[in-house]
């Protein structure tokens, strides 16, 4: 394929995502509403990765405080170990980290599944049947991602801050109330809403991208396999442009 | 309406000069059709003659480049997004490959095009007897909490065609309904179509390259090549003909 032609692709695709996401707007707010499907769908996109999430933080806080520990030591400033790990935690390791995880099991999930009732014409079934498979299969799984990464990201930083402390109270004995009434004294609302934002775009891109390329599947089996695989490169990459933005209207609007 | 004999059939789908590209792949080159009231009517044509492309264009599925498709005196090209949902509670389609939810029972597979059309139903509280009466009619009642994966083909294809007739349509398409399937469970299947028919008095379309199939079930066959109507005919006559590319079918 030529730059040319690579470019132009691009282009397309990135016009055709957002009409789609033009559409998800637009089915959002029309009745009829599919409630029983969001629930089902917040279950299974986000109370089954709780173990990943839990998994992913609790050693997020393990591996930064054990980096960081020494450098610190050094200049012998441990005791700021709970902000500096907290704040870095909240307001960019945690949301992003995290994220990419969500990514890697969701945007694939929804991409395979998608992928593979398109080509085995079950889409195709549901929309000759009158029933609109967009608002039944689409809608549900973009608004479960979006509601439900932000809570995710929520217990996951609490995970990695409490594997934080256990690397804290073995090495430097300190107290578990301790470690924690300085990590809310390092913390303001400026840290803690900009990064919650931001979880809302980051869940709603990547269930927007792994429904897209599932909707639009083809090419048989071998295209549910390309649809499940750059839902999660593209979604990922999506994450890091929507991240930048997030730090950036952040900066402008908090001082930081 | 026409006048056969002393009959007179109303003509409930019309396709008109129906032409459909791919690139420079002329897939449908206008192509004619009319179904009449409790017709079978069997289109058969060899891969790729543009057999699924039409019956998709039928169901709204793909959008043709010019030609006319006249559904129950509708012009289906012309229907916004919720007339044609209304008026696709009369046409059932039945997939080559059953197309079943996986993430579904059989239950809520039946219960699916429901949601959406109770009040054809007045209203429906509970659909469990009209499930139940559905599965019965195609003899599959036993596997009502089973999911897809549980199925063999041939149940595959029964409850796909529960599926299609819960809503009670008025035609029904069926896009290769045999195969894939042994000698036998096809048998079972083209009897279940004729029984079907009778039950619920729906005229049906079945797109096959199955000769035994077309032989048993057909009141009339059109023979699509080359993206327009070939031949046309009962079975027997275009059995009788002598042109080769009719006589291919029937080798």
């Amino acid at each position: 394929m030529s730059k040319s032609s690579l470019i132009k692709s691009f282009f397309i695709e990135i016009g055709e995502l957002t009409y789609f996401a033009l559409r998800f707007f637009r089915e959002l707010i029309s009745k009829p509403f599919e409630l029983k499907a969001l629930i089902k769908q917040c279950f299974a996109i986000g109370y089954k990765s709780l173990l990943l999430v839990s998994i992913t933080g609790f050693i997020i806080g393990l591996v930064i405080t054990l980096q960081t520990r020494p450098t610190l030591e050094e200049f012998g400033a441990e005791s700021w170990m709970p902000s500096m790990v907290s704040i870095s935690i909240i307001r960019e390791i945690g949301p992003v980290i995290i994220a990419l995880t969500f990514a890697g099991r969701i945007a694939s999930g929804i991409g395979a599944e998608l992928g593979s009732m398109r080509v085995t014409e079950q889409i195709d079934a549901m929309e000759v049947s009158g029933t609109n498979p967009f608002k039944f299969l689409v809608v549900t799984r973009v608004l479960a991602a979006t509601l439900t990464l932000p809570i995710l990201v929520i217990f996951g930083d609490a995970i990695a801050l409490y594997g934080s402390y256990l690397i804290e109270n073995i090495k430097g004995d300190v107290s578990f109330q301790l470690y924690f009434n300085k990590v809310f004294n390092s913390i303001a609302f400026g840290d803690i809403i900009p990064a919650t934002i931001k979880t809302f775009f980051f869940g709603f891109a990547i269930g927007l991208v792994g429904c897209y390329k599932g909707y639009y599947c083809d090419k048989g089996t071998v295209g549910v396999g390309d649809a499940a695989n750059s839902a999660v490169v593209f979604s990922s990459m999506l994450l890091f442009v929507l991240d930048f933005i997030a730090v950036f209207v952040t900066d402008l609007f908090f001082e930081t | 309406m026409t006048n056969t004999g002393n009959i007179q059939k109303k003509s409930i789908l019309k396709i008109k000069d129906l032409r459909k590209s791919f690139g420079d792949n002329h897939v449908l080159n206008g192509f004619n059709l009319e179904l009449f009231e409790g017709e079978n009517l069997v289109i058969m044509g060899k891969s790729g003659s543009g057999k699924s492309v039409m019956i998709k264009c039928l169901v709204g599925l793909m959008e043709p480049d010019s030609g006319s498709i006249h559904v129950l005196g509708k012009n289906l090209l012309n229907l916004n997004q919720l007339e044609l949902d209304a008026l696709r509670i009369n046409i059932g389609f039945l997939f080559q490959g059953s197309a079943l939810y996986d993430s579904m029972t059989v239950r809520e597979n039946l219960e699916f095009p429901l949601r959406r059309h109770k009040n054809k139903f007045g209203n429906l509280k509970d659909t469990t007897p009209l499930v139940e009466e559905t599965l019965k009619s195609v003899g599959l009642l036993k596997a009502i909490d089973l999911m897809p994966s549980e199925l063999s083909g041939g149940m595959k294809r029964r409850i796909a065609l529960a599926r299609t007739l819960i809503l009670k349509p008025k035609i029904i398409l069926y896009d290769e309904p045999t195969s894939g399937l042994d000698p036998i469970t096809s048998k079972e299947i083209i009897e279940l179509m004729r029984r079907v028919q009778k039950q619920y008095n729906t005229s049906s379309l079945i797109i096959t390259h199955d000769v035994d199939c077309a032989r048993v079930i057909s009141e009339r066959m059109i023979l699509l090549v080359d993206g327009v109507n070939y031949a046309e005919g009962t079975f027997k006559e275009l059995e009788a003909y002598k042109d080769e590319k009719v006589r291919a079918f029937f080798k």
